[in-house]
């Protein structure tokens, strides 16, 4: 009996450990990153970092504001194509679907959000990249398809599958009383979803965007492949931009042979984790708050 | 009221045609990568190492990636496994407070959202600690910190739906929480937990990002833990850049490779949990 009693102490106090570990862990990626990106937090204050558009490394220069602009336009055009799309989508499938059309488009979802992001990332040098060329060149803007545009519509093909499910499981979870007593009244169904379902799951429905905004922030590869990176701020979504992710993973070759280099890259990978991280921290908060709610 | 009708016809209208574009747009990816990569499939590409001049069009494959690509997701599952595990474990009432269990969610749900690029550029600074350079062993560190949220959470998720009567009987029998989470919650949770780690494996094995700059790239199979590792996401993404159309099939050509591997993954993935839940008490 001593002998179980000890292998259940000593397990529980292993798995605690455990735990632990992964409390820690979010503090441990930050704090290391923060370690490596001390050097050139203490040659430059963050302000000036952040809002410098000078990208000169050779000359120890490191603007970022070209970089932010760059990742902020391309996850906002990805959302403005994708959040309609999505919402409407979800819906159907919560509300009208039939059962089976319901459970099979959980299963394309899921696919969809397992394809791997260089795969994203070829579909739209094969696809997306020469469309996009075209409607440009109709629209008498000179460019090489390598545009803004082009990394805003395969972010908004990636992110679908994060807004449709779980726009899907809010709306699911808004009780079928509400739903009922507003068809007795004689309304339309859609009547009913705009004016109580929708209502019911606000927030949870913005937590959805919140996380599509999150997963289009941090994504790297597959918009690097056909946004062009260039590191100037895009005029028009015709123009080349180069967003954070990208500007990280195209100079790790680079970034020892040049002084504060690899530094400078330690921080913008610091600020892409506060930042989607930060809008996870917020999204889910309010997503428990909804399960625990109904 | 016609108004009304008019209204939710026009939306729902609009909503099929939303439904159908999601949908055509997968179709449309995996019709595309299926039919330029199979136009560039050969078995050399499958069993082949890459020959000299293989990037100047030259003869060879891509079997350095898929060793490597296996290599380095199944040493991040071994190790996120054995972390997984006992966190999802540990989650259950019995070993901590509600409150640090949701606590622990938050952290995960957070986890799984950092992007991968992220855990790249940390695998890179524990390397740099380390003293090690690009190799096996960096990207399996750096892949096993991005798998591991997604396993733990996945599993979890199933642990928490076995009964608490189930628990208790095992319970009322005197046995300990460590003799009951093995005997019974584990064979109970086992298909959840099986396609927890596969889902797990299917992230980890299509991830570029994470490997980046800590797995490196070879034309060879790594004999040790501390060479660099060749890999199919970076297959693909390497040989698109090059300005070669030989080359760029070839490309097209590992992309289906992955592709398939991803998918066969997540299919084992579902057949394990519908054949096992047979034996499940619900």
């Amino acid at each position: 009996m001593k002998r179980r009693m000890a292998k259940d102490t000593l397990t529980g106090w292993s798995m605690k450990a455990a735990v632990l570990f992964a409390n820690l862990l979010v503090f441990l990626v930050a704090l290391g990153l923060l370690y490596k990106a001390r050097p050139i937090l203490a040659s430059k204050s963050l302000g000036h970092l952040l809002t410098s558009s000078s990208w000169h490394p050779l000359k120890g220069e490191f603007g970022f504001y070209p970089f932010i602009v760059g990742t902020v336009e391309a996850t906002l055009l990805s959302m403005v194509l994708a959040v309609p799309m999505c919402l409407l989508a979800a819906i159907y499938l919560a509300e009208y679907a039939p059962r089976r059309l319901r459970e099979s488009a959980h299963i394309v979802i899921d696919l969809m959000a397992g394809i791997p992001s260089v795969i994203y990332g070829l579909f739209g040098i094969i696809v997306v990249v020469p469309i996009v060329r075209e409607i440009g060149l109709a629209l008498g803007k000179q460019n090489t398809g390598y545009t803004l545009l082009s990394g805003g519509v395969i972010l908004a093909i990636m992110v679908a599958p994060v807004i449709i499910s779980v726009t899907m499981e809010v709306l699911r979870s808004v009780p079928a009383e509400a739903r009922e007593t507003a068809l007795a009244l004689g309304i339309t169904r859609w009547a009913a979803i705009k004016h109580v379902v929708l209502r019911h799951s606000m927030h949870g429905v913005l937590s959805a965007i919140v996380l599509g905004f999150a997963r289009a922030f941090g994504e790297t590869i597959a918009v690097m492949m056909v946004i062009g990176n260039v590191a100037r701020i895009p005029r028009s979504v015709f123009d080349p931009a180069y967003p954070l992710p990208a500007l990280i993973a195209n100079n790790y070759g680079e970034m020892m042979s040049v002084p504060l280099y690899d530094s400078a890259l330690m921080l913008a990978a610091l600020i892409l984790l506060l930042v989607v991280g930060g809008f996870h921290l917020v999204a889910h908060v309010i997503l428990y708050r909804i399960e625990k709610r109904w | 009221m016609r108004r009304q009708i008019i209204e939710e016809k026009i939306f729902k209208a609009l909503m099929i045609a939303s439904l159908a574009t999601v949908f055509l747009a997968l179709l449309a990816i995996i019709v595309i990568i299926v039919a330029r990569g199979a136009k560039a499939m050969s078995i050399d590409m499958i069993i082949k190492l890459p020959e000299g001049g293989y990037y100047l069009g030259k003869g060879g494959g891509v079997a350095n990636a898929i060793v490597g690509s296996l290599l380095l997701t199944g040493g991040a599952s071994i190790i996120s496994l054995a972390l997984a595990l006992p966190i999802a474990f540990a989650l259950q009432r019995e070993y901590i407070p509600r409150r640090i269990a949701r606590v622990t969610r938050l952290a995960l749900d957070v986890l799984w959202g950092t992007p991968s690029i992220v855990y790249g550029a940390f695998g890179f600074v524990i390397m740099v600690y380390l003293g090690i350079g690009a190799s096996l062993l960096g990207g399996i560190i750096a892949l096993s910190l991005l798998m591991l949220p997604i396993m733990t959470r996945a599993m979890e998720e199933i642990i928490r739906m076995v009964p608490m009567q189930l628990k208790e009987i095992s319970y009322s029998l005197g046995t300990t929480r460590l003799e009951t989470t093995f005997s019974v919650v584990l064979r109970q949770a086992l298909p959840g937990v099986c396609t927890a780690a596969m889902l797990a494996f299917g992230r980890g094995i299509g991830d570029a990002a994470s490997i980046l700059f800590t797995a490196g790239y070879t034309d060879s199979i790594p004999q040790a833990l501390d060479e660099p590792v060749a890999s199919l996401p970076l297959a693909v993404f390497f040989q698109i850049l090059t300005p070669l159309p030989a080359v760029q099939d070839r490309a097209y050509a590992s992309a289906l490779i992955l592709l398939l591997v991803v998918l066969l993954v997540n299919l084992v993935a579902r057949l394990l949990s519908a054949r096992f839940s047979r034996n499940i008490i619900k």
